[in-house]
């Protein structure tokens, strides 16, 4: 009884007074990084097309591949990992009374181990030594230190991802029968798809490990490839569950409305952590070793993501239409003009929902057995992801930052830094647009991915490649702009800006809401449902590749 | 367990569901009746031994039947072999690939011929070349250093 009036006691201080001290510690340390990671890997995302389009020649001792192996590590690894901690530690610490000082340790602990992992994964690809990509299919080997690197960046992730899960546990065991705030439901589903789909691929690196040392001989190629891609797959779809929680709960604030049905959002949430694992299998239509029975099983699988995206635009639209209509707005499109285009919190996620229909769609493309080897390990694939992780889920990033680093900072957002958030919006729209249509077109004419600039031999069929390449060029060159006006935001927003109080935007339930049903808060149920789906879809497939392996391979390097 | 929808909600969800219903239908129709499925060779080699095994022992183009080809071919970092094939026009080939060493792609350009091909497995892949001109066959799976000049020509003649 004591411990809970405390609670209370700390619950409305926490929202009087703003985050307390030592949690916006947390969370900025890991927004700073993520936000460097994204300068950093920007700069070398545009080297990157100015050479593949064939405008500059790299140094001897810096090859296109080394850097296409950077920019995906910066950027699909550690700008996305440090911002989703960040960014959820802040909800964790304002939704549920602050974080306890064990989570925070855990969290320490957690940013420790990433940043040990960080520099035994950097400087071999720097040393030439891991220029496998951010795939690093074996039989290509690197270091073996990029592997223990990689293992330690694994460990920092689930140390927070524990972390998450005590502080829940311990808001549930005060507040017995009554469901968990929101955001934390949200964080709870990120944190247990992020433990959960990250097994896979630890064990393949496990298994890497000794082979790259020279300890075991050989190892089995397609399984390597079917645990790395039950990880991989997911962990897009963990950033776009993000991007989603602060669609859900942070938007309709923004606008000042209410946010969509409390139900169908936990719906949503335990939907996408029970079907996302599967949907990795995606990435291997046209390898050789699996049934055409399994891969139709699995285009299926793909495709059900696809259910709670649809129930998601339709909640996003709808909430927005309620508001606009409030404000006055009249007729079919009349509410849509109500909506704050001036206020970059809105703008940045808004044009990022957009960016996920034709990006929702393509992906259902790629996920279809015949559609995908058209497509499959073409430019189309890059301009796919640029449009889902570069546009939506970055911009609903760039959205959050707008509010969330005043808030940790104790500063506020003035109108020149939310005009230059608007205008950085827009470039980045143009800059991804141009990038991602050239990438697409380019991709369905043949052009394939991961390749540095090339003629082929003189073909004539490569040479009309070559205007496209330059529009992703000159897209790329816009999005590095975008990128160095968003550093200065976040870093101003950090340091510069104005002390005040910012508040951290949740918004209310709906007007006569039904109650949620507390089948919602039965995880253990929940992953119950995962692990069965993982298992329907990954055992007989797995057991074939071992039970009916070719020779395993020897660690090759090929660079 | 009761989700409480908006009417409209439920028809959005059911013209959606339905469409990717339809879609499965026409994807496994394809697949099973049309035999359109994508590449799914499940024949295993000893990739230490390609050289040594059939067909791979004799890599290159063999006719089979009436304008039908047969195109043994073996990938490895940075070629293929053998390269710069020719099939007269309206031939149908079907590409029996493997690889020496990683995991490699093999892709035709312009037409839907689009297979991985790791290590230890035969993957096989048929296209019919109507059109004559150049084609342009490339690796599209990062495979080192060279990746960007692994690619040779099939001349439809």
């Amino acid at each position: 009884m004591e411990t809970t009036k405390l609670q209370l006691l700390k619950d409305k201080a926490n929202r009087a007074m703003g985050i307390n001290p030592s949690d916006a510690l947390i969370s900025k340390t890991y927004m700073f990084i993520a936000f460097a990671a994204l300068l950093l890997g920007g700069i070398l995302g545009l080297t990157q097309g100015l050479e593949k389009a064939g405008l500059i020649t790299l140094p001897e001792w810096l090859t296109y591949y080394q850097v296409l192996t950077a920019h995906g590590f910066l950027l699909v690894i550690v700008l996305t990992a440090f911002f989703t901690i960040g960014y959820f530690y802040a909800g964790l610490s304002h939704t549920l009374g602050g974080l306890l000082p064990k989570v925070r340790t855990m969290a320490w602990i957690g940013f420790s181990l990433k940043i040990i992992g960080f520099p035994l994964v950097v400087v071999p690809v720097l040393l030439n030594d891991a220029t496998v990509l951010y795939t690093f299919y074996p039989p290509m080997a690197a270091s073996p230190w990029f592997y223990i690197g990689l293992v330690f960046i694994v460990l920092g992730v689930w140390m927070c991802a524990f972390g998450a899960f005590v502080q829940v546990a311990s808001w549930r065991k005060r507040n017995k029968g009554q469901h968990v705030p929101i955001l934390a439901f949200f964080a709870t589903g990120v944190f247990v798809l992020l433990f959960f789909g990250s097994i896979g691929v630890t064990i393949e690196v496990l298994t890497i490990i000794p082979w790259a040392f020279g300890w075991t001989d050989t190892i089995n190629v397609m399984v390597s490839r079917t645990l790395f891609w039950s990880f991989a797959h997911t962990l897009v779809n963990i950033w776009y569950l993000t991007a989603a929680s602060a669609w859900y709960v942070i938007v309709p604030k923004v606008i000042g409305g209410r946010r969509f049905s409390d139900v169908l959002t936990r719906f949503v949430i335990i939907a996408l952590v029970i079907t996302n694992i599967p949907g990795g299998f995606h990435h291997q239509i046209i390898d050789p070793g699996i049934s055409l029975a399994i891969k139709f099983m699995h285009v299926f699988m793909s495709l059900v993501i696809s259910v709670p995206s649809m129930m998601t635009a339709y909640a996003m639209f709808s909430v927005f239409e309620r508001r606009g209509r409030e404000l006055g707005g009249r007729g079919l499109i009349g509410w849509f003009k109500r909506m704050p285009w001036g206020d970059v919190r809105f703008l940045a996620p808004f044009i990022a929902m957009a960016a996920f229909i034709p990006g929702g769609a393509g992906g259902i493309v790629q996920s279809t057995n015949q559609l995908n080897q058209v497509v499959h390990n073409t430019m189309w694939v890059v301009g796919h992801f640029h449009l889902t992780v570069g546009t939506t889920v970055m911009l609903t990033f760039f959205g959050i930052s707008y509010w969330l680093i005043p808030y940790i900072s104790k500063r506020v957002l003035t109108p020149k830094i939310n005009k230059l958030g608007v205008i950085t919006t827009i470039i980045w729209t143009v800059g991804m647009a141009l990038m991602s249509i050239s990438m697409h077109t380019v991709g369905l004419l043949g052009a394939p991915r991961r390749t540095s600039y090339t003629t082929y031999g003189d073909s004539a069929t490569a040479a009309s490649w070559d205007p496209y390449i330059i529009v992703l060029a000159i897209g790329g060159t816009l999005l590095m702009i975008g990128v160095i006006l968003q550093a200065y935001a976040v870093f101003h927003l950090m340091f510069r800006a104005p002390k005040g109080e910012t508040e951290f935007p949740i918004a209310d339930v709906e007007e006569n809401a039904s109650e949620t049903p507390y089948w919602t808060e039965r995880w253990g149920r929940t992953i119950f449902l995962m692990l069965l789906l993982i298992a329907m879809a990954y055992v007989i497939p797995l057991v074939d590749m071992i039970v009916n392996a070719p020779p395993g391979s020897p660690p090759f390097r090929t660079w | 367990m009761k989700l409480k929808m908006h009417r409209y909600e439920e028809i959005w969800l059911l013209i959606g569901c339905g469409l990717l219903i339809v879609f499965m239908l026409i994807t496994g129709y394809q697949t099973f009746a049309r035999e359109m499925g994508p590449p799914s060779g499940n024949q295993k080699i000893d990739w230490r031994k390609v050289d040594q095994t059939a067909p791979f022992d004799k890599p290159g183009l063999r006719q089979t039947g009436d304008n039908e080809y047969e195109a043994v071919i073996i990938l490895e970092a940075f070629g293929f072999t053998p390269s710069n094939i020719e099939i007269p026009a309206g031939a149908t080939v079907k590409f029996i690939l493997t690889s020496k060493d990683i995991v490699h792609g093999f892709e035709i350009a312009g037409t839907n011929v689009n297979a991985m091909v790791p290590p230890g497995y035969v993957q096989e892949i048929t296209q019919k070349f109507s059109k004559p001109g150049e084609y342009l066959v490339l690796c599209n799976e990062y495979c080192g250093i060279g990746h960007q000049m692994m690619s040779t020509f099939i001349t439809v003649i």
